[in-house]
């Protein structure tokens, strides 16, 4: 049977992969965002046990494999809270999203302290609270000066979501490996799976691009700082 | 059973031998890694147009595909057309390829970050342009590249775990065959996890140390972007 007529019949399969890769990546990198940021803000502005404790959630989920965060996660932490029935989708889906807090967060800190302090007397002194300063002065600025950095984030996330595969999460490398099992085709259904990997790479990488470019403020690139 | 006796007695033994396993990946992989990197960055800074085309391509295919899918192809793919590797082999040359493709990256921006002036003035000397990037930009490029190589050696250091996928029982697998075998979960893990904190602190560490040691006095990383 040909590569082409294999890919046509499994296509719903593959399609359904493609979504729960997209899923994935969508989903952990919200959860990255909703919890970095206000680990970052916590590590700049908090007080000395808030930033120990942030430091010690970032070293322990960057220090660990991804592959022993999910095992830890789906065969220990979820079922020892009562949670064993929770699909592997969501358990795999909040690992990385996790994860990717910790990373996220020091991206979003280094923006932050890349804003010079200044600001902040000069924000004080016009009699905004510190909580108004950080968010309409200092966040503003610090997320464009992030976003470059942040939109790595994307493509770690997605080679990282493919090791879902591990917890059988039907995701796109699931959804390949079950194909050459079924059909006995290796090589040229995984090399599609690598091109359709490539083109969620590169083609998402071109929308956070092209969003750099639409929030730029004329005349306030990183290097103007 | 004892929680203590479990540890010590069943689960740490177990790991000691998949460590044993994690840290032979590791130590095949990364020179090769490293000599990859250099190369390809060479090629791509100052190879000619098909070298410099054929590295960047070599880069953007290998940092758009899981690494994951890459193991596979080296290891379920290869036999189909007639190529068979060992687990590990599959595994180190996965990683060699990875670990290489992304610390080209590094390599290429200080090699880039090295003044032109520094390439005329050693040519001006009489070196040839092989001798100019071995003997003047490299070794002070590769200075520069430490942080960068030495993040992305700690990422060898945890994705070498994904080797498992492909029936090598490294660190990850001894501990995933102990908790299957005894279903103790997440205190097995969490040592497994520990294991790796510790690789990653004591790289960390070495990382610190060798830069200090390799140094050049009065060529600071500011100073010498001021060249």
């Amino acid at each position: 049977m040909d590569v082409l007529s294999i890919l046509i019949d499994w296509s719903p399969y593959i399609i359904a992969g493609i979504a729960a890769t997209l899923g994935l990546v969508l989903i952990a990198l919200g959860i990255g965002v909703l919890l970095g940021l206000p680990m970052a803000l916590g590590q700049v502005y908090g007080s000395r046990p808030v930033r120990w404790v942030i430091g010690i959630y970032v070293w322990f989920f960057r220090g660990l494999p991804i592959l022993v965060l999910l095992f830890l996660f789906w065969f220990g932490i979820f079922p020892g809270l009562g949670l064993g029935d929770v699909p592997a989708f969501v358990v795999g889906a909040v690992v990385l999203g996790l994860r990717g807090a910790a990373y996220q967060s020091q991206i979003f800190r280094g923006a932050i302290q890349s804003i010079s302090e200044g600001q902040m007397i000069a924000a004080r002194s016009l009699g905004m609270s510190r909580s108004t300063a950080i968010r309409s002065v200092i966040l503003p600025q610090a997320m464009r000066i992030a976003l470059p950095g942040w939109s790595n984030e994307y493509p770690n996330m997605l080679t990282d979501s493919a090791v879902c595969y591990a917890i059988g999460v039907a995701e796109l490398l699931t959804v390949t490996s079950r194909i050459v099992s079924q059909t006995y085709v290796t090589m040229p259904i995984f090399l599609a799976a690598a091109v359709i990997f490539i083109i969620l790479n590169y083609g998402g990488l071109k929308l956070l691009h092209g969003l750099e470019r639409r929030i730029e403020i004329p005349g306030f690139g990183s290097g103007a700082v | 059973m004892d929680q203590a006796v479990f540890i010590f007695d069943i689960l740490l033994p177990a790991l000691m031998q998949g460590l044993v396993i994690t840290l032979q990946l590791i130590v095949f992989s990364a020179p090769f890694g490293l000599a990859l990197g250099i190369g390809v960055a060479t090629g791509r800074q100052y190879g000619g147009p098909i070298l410099s085309r054929a590295c960047k391509t070599f880069v953007l295919l290998i940092k758009g595909t899981p690494l994951l899918l890459l193991l596979f192809i080296l290891y379920f793919g290869l036999p189909s057309i007639g190529i068979t590797l060992s687990a590990f082999t599959a595994s180190v040359i996965g990683f060699i390829l990875c670990n290489g493709a992304y610390n080209s990256e590094y390599i290429r921006g200080a090699l880039i970050s090295v003044k032109d002036g520094q390439m005329i003035a050693a040519q001006a000397l009489g070196m040839t342009r092989a001798q100019a990037i071995r003997n003047v930009i490299m070794p002070q490029a590769l200075r520069r590249a430490i942080p960068g190589l030495s993040n992305e050696f700690i990422y060898l250091i945890k994705y070498s775990s994904l080797a498992y996928m492909i029936t090598v029982v490294e660190l990850s697998g001894a501990g995933k065959n102990v908790a299957t075998k005894y279903f103790i979960y997440t205190e097995t893990f969490m040592v497994v996890g520990i294991v790796y904190l510790v690789l990653v602190t004591i790289t960390t560490v070495a990382v610190n140390i060798l830069e200090k040691r390799v140094a050049v006095p009065g060529m600071s990383r500011t100073s010498a972007a001021q060249l």
